[in-house]
């Protein structure tokens, strides 16, 4: 079945990504973790990329699906600048698998 | 030294040997597994580090676009302007399987045929730094996706990586050493058992002996 790509976040970061093909959700306050529910449980969406901010607001709901194919929920960069979210995301399934971060270990 | 509770027998000892050979092999096979998926892993992360930071190079740039797009037209044209959108991005999800982990892959198919004709709206409006904008995140949207499935299977592989190595050591620290200690006290307390039935033995015979020929009384 044919799934589509959601991206949550600030009006302000997502609108671009309407145009090229992605359903955009613009939420704000404590509107994103409802969101984020329906939507990965809605089965609809193969990939939601969360805003940075919103993406360390919704650990609980995130963790639901962390076993799952779908949806794979991937933090990316808003108009407020990179945080680093992915990095430590990264290194933080490094750190679960290895015991210790070997990849990220210098900074 | 931490033993089993079992009964010392021969049956439970050929029981306890099979149970360990299995085990044996059980820890060496889930070895193999655990140094494969590793190096697989390894090699997905270095990988994943590559794309991410190179993606969201690219989407900070595509945000100055925005941002400067938005400076220039006011909010609520930008907003008319990517109001209907042409695009529709549809994923195809396949799963792969690497080393007994199922992993995603994704397959992406555009609703138009030409990837270039992306703009939902009239050129003679808007500005050209909205265009940059759009045809950036045109051109990141591949890396995106591909950055989504590599993510994925990063998060998949470490909760597998995880399990085989609580697995492994579990084997390795626990079980294993438990059987063996478990065999050889069997071992032990059978031998023991032969022994004191042995001078028993002996003991009997010298007393029948004894009985029957009188030695203790010729000397």
């Amino acid at each position: 079945m044919a799934k589509h790509i959601a991206v949550l976040g600030d009006a302000e970061s997502i609108k671009g990504f309407s145009a090229i093909g992605i359903d955009i959700y613009p939420c704000e306050g404590d509107e994103p973790s409802r969101i984020l529910r329906n939507l990965a449980d809605s089965e609809a969406y193969a990939i939601i990329y969360l805003t940075e901010e919103v993406y360390n607001q919704t650990e609980k709901e995130r963790s639901r699906y962390s076993d799952r194919l779908t949806p794979a929920i991937v933090p990316v960069p808003g108009v407020k600048g990179n945080s680093n979210t992915g990095r430590k995301r990264l290194s933080s399934f490094v750190e679960k698998a290895v015991g210790s971060d070997i990849i990220f270990g210098n900074n | 030294m931490a033993i089993m509770n079992v009964n010392p027998t021969r049956m439970q000892l050929t029981r306890l040997k099979k149970q360990l050979r299995t085990a044996v092999r059980g820890h060496k096979m889930l070895k193999d597994k655990r140094d494969e998926l590793m190096r697989q892993f390894l090699d997905l992360v270095r990988e994943t580090k590559d794309l991410r930071e190179r993606v969201e190079e690219k989407l900070m740039l595509c945000n100055d676009h925005f941002v400067n797009a938005s400076a220039v037209m006011s909010k609520e044209a930008l907003d008319a302007s990517l109001m209907s959108p042409k695009q529709q991005v549809n994923i195809h999800t396949e799963s792969r399987n690497v080393m007994s982990v199922d992993i995603p892959v994704f397959k992406a198919s555009e609703r138009t045929a030409d990837s270039g004709d992306i703009f939902p709206y009239g050129f003679a409006f808007t500005s050209f730094e909205l265009d940059d904008a759009i045809s950036a995140l045109g051109d990141v949207l591949p890396d995106l996706i591909k950055l989504a499935e590599y993510e994925k299977s990063c998060e998949l592989m470490s909760a597998e990586i995880e399990k085989t190595r609580r697995r492994v050591n579990s084997l390795e620290h626990v079980m294993i050493p438990r059987y063996q200690d478990t065999i050889k006290y069997i071992s032990m307390k059978l031998e023991e058992n032969d022994r004191s039935s042995r001078t028993r033995l002996m003991k009997v015979k010298d007393m029948l002996l004894e009985k029957t020929y009188h030695y203790s009384e010729r000397t």
